[in-house]
């Protein structure tokens, strides 16, 4: 605005004055903006030393003052009790029970389904699966409880009866094996497109039918995208917070059958932080440390087979 | 068709596996449909005048304000989190030569952010800015927290957008003269702003479904809030409704206008970024 207005105002004398000075501006409007999109692009960089900072710094001491076994192992979770015990063995359990559950439910039916969308799926019919599919990973997930909550959890509590109040780990499993679907069709079925049609023509050569040419030579070709996705899906599942708490039960303890109530890693922190004070809430940050690491490996992994597959 | 028979006749197992993934699909298809169905159905009958009241009250369990708060939230998260990842994108795409050690470095901690659960932003988020900076349960504080949350997501469409922009576009802006920064806003944007305008519709579809990250960190006053003050957005009313299990029908009757807000956005989403798609042809 202030060059057009000089260059308006001055006459043709005093423009060629003022030329050089326009450029500067120029040079300083280029260098500021260089600058502030370089700050920017660190912003990821600066929120993930935050992050690990204020995790690390805060849970490490208090895993230390609890006990690294008491805390890690420790059945016993009392954090109100007059000599309280914070052992959230149970939690650690809760999550690796539910996620594993999960994959169980949610990766047979997501890699056919990737397979047919991939190698079966006519383009036009393709047009109108993929949609909905991807949709899928857009239900927030406070809706997924939802629907756990009225659907699956009555439907549990019905055909399996007894006791069980129908919120337990199978009941979880399945919710979250629905909730990982996207990811590994998503994911799958571009790993299995990516496989050069040659092998599929060469298998078809050697007399193989076309879903034999599929299981295998794409299959086991696209074997590292499809375990990317596996992968992704397990970080989803034991992420996976507030569906989890409307179904899961959320008791603190070790489960003995599939049709038992159980906690996760992040029920515990969402169930207590609201009145948790204290060692209390040092313990629940802990438990985030704990459920950080978790997802650190998780991503290590990731990032290990994506970057050799792009090798 | 015969012939196709003759072949399964012959190979009873590929007709299984056949069966078997179209049954894969049907079961994906249905769920899908099931859900929103489902959902739906059960909740579009209490959809009453008296849950878009302005006032909040036990008796009406009101989700106006609620539905203002996540207007007020997606606004205050995207003034924070679009220019940021833009520009990180930009700087990506057009400034960072080619083995610069940052990008490097960007691109870990965006694939890391982009794979932390929402949970563990709301913990950051409560004892950072929460208590840290001392701004307690707020408006503020929340749309900080998930403008992290969703940088990774603005970053990654913008730059797959910066970057499907032909490079003869810029070689011709350079040659007319045209500095870095006039050819970045000039030529470059234009073309990518349908990409760039996707993945901040995808980033508006996750903040206005997100819950874990806010409970603690916005709070869940039912109210509508200032910059500092707390307040649920719909997902988080949700929430509440259903874990008091006092108004479940209200609750249901919320899920329909959050569910059918995050499919509209997603759908709206992915019709933008075709267009993107189709404009390249």
């Amino acid at each position: 605005m202030i060059i057009t207005d000089i260059e308006n105002k001055g006459t043709a004398g005093a423009a060629a004055a003022i030329k050089p000075k326009k450029f500067n501006l120029h040079r300083l409007g280029e260098s500021v903006m260089g600058v502030v999109f370089f700050l920017s692009a660190c912003v990821s960089i600066i929120a993930v030393v935050l992050i690990c900072a204020f995790m690390f710094v805060r849970g490490c001491p208090t895993i230390a003052e609890i006990g690294v076994a008491d805390f890690l192992l420790g059945t016993e979770w009392r954090p109100l009790n007059s000599t309280p015990s914070f052992g959230i063995f149970p939690m650690i359990i809760g999550s690796i029970y539910v996620t594993a559950g999960a994959i169980i439910v949610g990766v047979p039916i997501g890699l056919l389904t990737a397979v047919f969308m991939a190698k079966f799926c006519p383009r036009k019919l393709y047009k109108w699966l993929m949609p909905p599919i991807n949709l899928l990973a857009g239900i927030p997930s406070i809706v997924y409880g939802f629907f756990g909550m009225i659907v699956i959890v009555p439907i549990i509590r019905n055909v399996f009866g007894g006791d069980g109040r129908g919120n337990s780990i199978l009941t979880a499993s399945i919710l979250l094996g629905i909730m990982i679907l996207p990811t590994i069709v998503g994911m799958s079925q571009s790993a299995m497109k990516a496989v050069p049609e040659s092998y599929y023509e060469g298998a078809l050569a050697l007399g193989a039918t076309h879903e034999r040419a599929v299981c295998t030579v794409i299959i086991p070709a696209a074997r590292s995208g499809i375990l990317a996705s596996v992968i992704l899906a397990i970080g989803r599942a034991i992420g996976e917070t507030m569906a989890i708490i409307m179904i899961a039960g959320n008791q603190p303890r070790l489960p003995d059958s599939i049709l038992d109530g159980v906690r996760t890693l992040t029920a515990n922190i969402v169930l207590e932080m609201s009145y948790a004070t204290g060692l209390h809430y040092d313990a629940l940050i802990a438990t985030g440390v704990v459920l950080f690491v978790f997802i650190l490996l998780i991503n290590l992994l990731f990032n290990a087979i994506t970057s050799k597959k792009e090798r | 068709m015969s012939e196709k028979m003759r072949t399964y006749k012959a190979h009873p197992m590929s007709l299984l596996f056949s069966i078997i993934t179209k049954i894969a699909v049907i079961i994906t298809i249905a769920i899908f449909f099931f859900i929103v169905g489902y959902v739906i159905i059960r909740g579009v009958p209490y959809l009453t005048p008296s849950l878009f009241e302005w006032e909040y009250n036990t008796e009406n369990a009101s989700m106006m304000p609620a539905i203002i708060t996540t207007f007020e939230m997606v606004g205050i998260a995207l003034l924070i989190a679009a220019p940021l990842g833009v520009f990180c994108a930009i700087y990506l795409v057009e400034y960072a030569k080619k083995g610069n050690k940052l990008v490097k470095w960007i691109r870990l901690t965006t694939e890391t952010l982009s794979g932390i659960p929402s949970i563990i932003y709301g913990l950051f988020g409560n004892m950072f800015f929460v208590i840290f900076l001392q701004w307690r349960l707020s408006l503020l504080a929340g749309a900080c927290t998930l403008a992290i949350m969703v940088l990774p997501l603005i970053i990654r469409s913008t730059e797959e957008a910066l970057k499907s922009v032909d490079d003869s576009f810029r070689e011709g802006s350079y040659g007319l003269g045209a500095g870095k920064l006039r050819t970045i806003f000039v030529i470059v944007l234009p073309p990518a702003m349908s990409g760039i305008l996707s993945g901040i519709i995808l980033a508006v579809g996750r903040i206005v479904g997100e819950t874990a990250a806010l409970i603690y960190t916005a709070g869940t006053v039912a109210k509508i809030p200032g910059l500092f003050e707390s307040g649920r957005t719909l997902a988080l009313h949700m929430y509440v409704l259903s874990n008091e299990g006092l108004h479940m029908n209200e609750a249901s009757a919320t899920a329909v206008v959050l569910l059918v807000t995050v499919l509209l956005l997603n759908a709206l989403a992915s019709l933008v970024a075709k267009k993107l798609s189709k404009g390249e042809k």
